[in-house]
């Protein structure tokens, strides 16, 4: 299994049940960064934690920093020292499980992929949810981004204060009006 | 070697039949490919996700485009195609039945016979399940992704497999609401990426949970659920009740093997893919030996792999008929049975990989 | 029959961020029940009412009523009379101008040769 059978946190393991992954198996699986890297420069989270034969995310990578190899079905290795946070590999993965984080003082931001309509529009307010669909705190958009390479997975940057980086994944779906 | 001039007969134009029948004719044998539908492609025009693997298996295309290119293959390699042709009889000495167009009856004579028919989508009885509102997973896919339609407003997925999971993600996308998707067992059975995309939409994915009856006069207005204990019956006093216009059941699916039982093929359990199935050896081939089976009716697992096993037989077939000496057959099958391999690896792959060895082993024990 | 008000197709979806938009498709002109409403040329008969909102396909012979299950040909749960002609797959035929379609009760009834139109 993926997840470290030493870590205390087992219990907390929710993918299975709830069908998002806590942070405690996120953790444990060692695909959360650190407040400090966060705030040292975007880090690429990558929270694929199961094994299914699947490497779209190391070929989408320009810089040879996500390795998956033979056989495909092994858990994306990340190397941050090679990671630029291009952020090719967030449309690249067919799970849309790739997001990108940072800090900078009291925001954070996130860069998740978008597959709904109606889609957010650069500055618009929304509303972070967690991995179990709950709303966190309002957030601002900073772009969105569909080019043809996407393959029309967009591309969503938001803003949100930074105390909720951990738990912000994406956005509440909006609805027409 | 002395070639084969009667056709290899393809049922079929899904993802299996499809290469199957592309692999044929890129070896120069004679191949029709038969299909009921007024369209080819099967079911993979109604999945709209992109795909996994890796490049070789067109991982991150969509499987619409990846439909898309099949049939543009298929069209520049000058393959004949027969839709509205359902295959309805087929005997050991390969004579194919066909029905055109609900009309026209003929049989025709095959070298070989592929059968590419797919599966059914399995029903779960309960009361109230013929209530117009309940329809297969499946159902409400074709419905939303290939003809724009919804089927309902609020929409309970029964099944967390990764169809349930998959299909309730697509009917966010096409604008519906998601009221739950419920899983009697104790675990979701779904690829962890895709509950968690459906998951952090808001909703709510529900284990150890059963539906008790679906409620509505002339439709589905309610849906009554359940927890259950470890013998899968429900607990009683934990009933609740979700508005909800439609029901969505993804609870396996069964390959269609009648064909394959009119050939005679011999059958044999396999829960793992999906109950009874017709037994084949590494190249495809059923008990009966000019008669191939490739995709689903081989057992349910994914198009990918169904794609692979289609070329595996169509390449096999092109050999057996003539068209292809045995080193260039092993080269090609060598190159497909690796990707098949790869992709039955993992805590999903693995599971089907030993079932599908059981299946080799179990055939070259009883028709060697 | 004509003054029928006509049923819209409420139910299409016209937006879609994979699919993009629903592409235009020539008109056809379909009667449910006699009341006319216009469907995609090529598409089932199904979808066509799924779109305008129809809810019930058919009654059993016990009145209990059917919409549809499987959605491709393979369990009949949709089946109506369509042009005068009972047990009609609606998922798997498609529209034509001017089709006549109607719920049936039970196995329905084959229409008599006068009372068929264009069948």
């Amino acid at each position: 299994m993926p997840v470290n059978p030493d870590s205390p946190d087992l219990d907390e393991r929710t993918l299975k049940t709830l069908g998002a992954p806590s942070l405690a198996e996120l953790k444990a699986a060692g695909v959360v960064p650190s407040r400090e890297e966060m705030a040292a420069r975007p880090c690429v989270c990558v929270e694929c934690i199961e094994e299914i034969p699947c490497n779209p995310c190391e070929t989408s990578c320009p810089q040879g920093a996500l390795t998956v190899g033979q056989p495909i079905t092994n858990l994306p290795v990340l190397d941050r020292d090679k990671c630029t946070a291009c952020g090719l590999c967030i449309p690249a993965c067919p799970g849309l499980a790739v997001v990108i984080k940072s800090l900078e003082g009291n925001l954070a931001k996130i860069r998740f992929p978008w597959e709904y309509l109606p889609g957010p529009a650069k500055g618009e307010e929304v509303e972070m949810v967690d991995r179990l669909g709950n709303p966190v705190c309002p957030g601002t958009v900073v772009s969105v981004i569909n080019p043809a390479r996407n393959n029309r997975t967009a591309v969503v940057t938001a803003e949100f204060p930074a105390e909720h980086v951990d738990e912000v994944i994406s956005m509440r779906r909006k609805t027409w009006p | 070697m002395e070639r084969e001039t009667r056709p290899a007969v393809v049922v079929g134009a899904g993802p299996a039949g499809l290469c199957a029948a592309i692999e044929l004719k890129r070896a120069g044998a004679p191949v029709l490919l038969l299909d009921e539908n007024s369209k080819p492609g099967g079911q993979l025009f109604k999945q709209i996700h992109k795909f996994f693997g890796s490049q070789e298996h067109r991982a991150g295309v969509r499987g619409f485009e990846i439909g898309k290119d099949l049939l543009r293959e298929s069209l520049d390699l000058g393959i004949d195609v027969r839709l509205d042709t359902e295959v309805v009889g087929l005997d050991p000495n390969l004579n194919v039945w066909a029905v055109e167009a609900r009309k026209r009856s003929y049989t025709l004579e095959a070298s070989r016979v592929i059968l590419a028919t797919g599966a059914t989508e399995n029903a779960v009885p309960f009361p109230g399940w013929t209530l117009p509102g309940v329809m297969t997973a499946g159902c409400a896919q074709t419905l939303i992704n290939v003809h724009r339609v919804l089927p309902g407003r609020r929409v309970l997925v029964v099944g967390s497999g990764n169809v349930g999971v998959i299909v309730a993600y697509q009917l966010l996308q096409a604008g519906a609401e998601v009221a739950a998707v419920i899983e009697a067992a104790p675990a979701l059975g779904g690829y962890g990426v895709h509950t968690a995309k459906v998951r952090r939409a808001g909703v709510p994915m529900l284990v150890r949970t059963t539906i008790v009856r679906a409620e509505g006069s002339e439709g589905v207005e309610r849906a009554v659920l359940a927890e259950v204990d470890g013998k899968f019956k429900p607990v009683p006093g934990t009933e609740r009740t979700l508005e909800v216009d439609a029901i969505c059941l993804a609870v396996g699916l069964t390959p269609s093997i009648e064909l394959a039982a009119l050939a005679g093929c011999r059958t044999f359990f396999v829960p793992e893919l999906g109950g009874h199935m017709p037994l084949h050896d590494e190249f495809m081939r059923s008990s009966v030996p000019a008669v191939y089976v490739v995709g689903d009716i081989a057992g349910v697992e994914e198009a990918s792999t169904a794609m692979e096993e289609g070329r595996l037989a169509g390449i096999h077939a092109a050999h057996s008929m003539g068209y292809l000496d045995r080193e260039e057959m092993e080269r090609r099958t060598a190159d497909t049975r690796r990707r098949l391999r790869a992709l039955r690896q993992g805590v999903f792959g693995e599971k089907r990989f030993v079932a599908k060895e059981r299946v080799l082993a179990e055939k070259e024990k009883e028709c060697p | 029959m004509t003054d029928a008000p006509e049923l819209s197709a409420v139910n299409r979806v016209t937006r879609h961020a994979v699919l993009g938009d629903l592409e235009a498709a020539r008109e056809v002109r379909i009667w449910f029940e006699g009341r006319p409403l216009s469907a995609r040329e090529g598409e089932p008969i199904l979808s066509a009412l799924v779109a305008a909102g129809v809810g019930v396909l058919r009654h059993t012979k016990k009145g209990s009523p059917r919409r549809m299950f499987c959605g491709i040909g393979r369990c009949t749960d949709c089946v109506m009379t369509v042009d005068g002609v009972p047990g009609v797959r609606t998922c798997v035929t498609a529209v034509r101008d001017g089709m006549r379609v109607e719920r049936q009760a039970g196995v329905g009834r084959w229409a008599r040769e006068e009372e068929r139109d264009g069948a």
